[in-house]
């Protein structure tokens, strides 16, 4: 059974309250085709557990084989310094098929962010550093491709699916209610 | 949990890793058509081996390509990865350039999986490797082996833990 190393913390990105029965952790790509499927996935899972499931999303830019991954994953570092992540988080996965420096720029317009900022930001790699502290904690909590879900702190090596998923974040709820009870 | 390995075979019943404190077996394969390696090339330094079933395939390719990502990770300990299938030298190749790999991919290919049969590591029923991870330390002696079930791709927390226990 591989666990999460790195607890959450207030460095995270995070929906849904800190008392939730569960929480999913998603060690994530931008440019992963993988993670778009995964996407919707996880929207209908949080909607189905509402404020019993809390969610996180975690860098895991996988450089060598997606060139826009890093860019992406700043990108949305950047916007949550604003406290934008998650609006940044969505509309990078919604618009998968067109990342890019262009995409990037014009996504910060719509979310009312500087252009330049953020243009400025991506050239520096301000958030280098951020994502690779996310990147550096998932090696070392075992992840080992993206998507990688961990569900109340252990590795989920179950199907990526969103059946397979739901059942799985379900087990986890059972297991916490009995043990609150 | 874990839906997907329910009638996963238990590999530990049909192979038997050679374990810590075995002397590593020296091997020489080609890591790219007509080039030679040895095992012991890299003495002096800690080596990474992962035994893994076929180049191309999805998995191994997720194993292959985070292992790639994670490369400076494991030259902090001034470690050298290696990775063993069964596949031919030309395969490799191709392999590595498609994938932009930035470490040596060895061919077991002639004899078929000799190596990997020396270190425990092949699977006689598919006529592949396991997936199996060896960290040797620099002088040669086995510190850490791990048998991952075929189909989960093991990930690198074992092999940096290995490295970080090694004595310095």
């Amino acid at each position: 059974m591989t666990k999460l190393k790195t607890p959450v913390s207030a460095e995270d990105h995070v929906q849904g309250p800190g008392d939730a029965d569960v929480t999913l952790v998603e060690y994530g790509d931008y440019e992963c085709p993988h993670c778009g499927h995964a996407y919707p996935m996880v929207k209908r899972i949080q909607k189905r557990f509402g404020d019993r499931l809390r969610f996180v999303f975690r860098n895991f830019p996988l450089t060598q084989a997606h060139p826009h991954a890093e860019a992406a994953a700043e990108t949305a570092e950047f916007a949550a310094t604003y406290g934008k992540f998650w609006e940044m988080h969505d509309l990078l996965f919604e618009s998968q098929e067109r990342l890019g420096r262009d995409l990037f720029l014009e996504l910060a317009a719509r979310l009312e962010l500087s252009v330049p900022a953020l243009n400025q930001v991506l050239e520096d790699r301000r958030f280098e550093t951020r994502v690779r502290a996310d990147f550096s904690g998932g090696v070392r909590s075992g992840v080992n491709g993206t998507p990688t879900f961990f569900i109340n702190g252990i590795r989920n090596d179950g199907p990526s699916e969103f059946m397979e998923l739901l059942l799985a974040v379900d087990a986890a709820m059972e297991e916490s209610q009995s043990l609150r009870k | 949990m874990a839906v997907s390995q329910k009638n996963e075979p238990q590999a530990a019943d049909v192979n038997e890793l050679l374990a810590p404190a075995t002397k590593a077996p020296e091997f020489t394969l080609q890591f790219a058509p007509r080039e030679m390696f040895s095992l012991s090339e890299s003495r002096g330094k800690p080596v990474i081996i992962a035994f893994y079933p076929a180049d191309w395939s999805p998995t191994c390719g997720d194993q292959i390509g985070l292992y790639n990502e994670i490369l400076p990770e494991f030259q902090k300990f001034g470690a050298e990865l290696l990775g063993i299938s069964v596949d031919g030298p030309w395969c490799h190749k191709a392999y590595t350039e498609t994938r932009k790999l930035h470490f040596k991919l060895l061919s077991d290919f002639e004899p078929k999986g000799a190596v990997a049969k020396q270190y425990g590591a092949y699977r006689s029923a598919d006529g592949l490797s396991e997936r199996a991870l060896f960290v040797i330390d620099k002088n040669g002696v086995i510190a850490w082996s791990y048998l991952s079930p075929i189909r989960v791709n093991p990930g690198a927390d074992g092999i940096l833990e290995a490295l970080e226990n090694l004595p310095k």
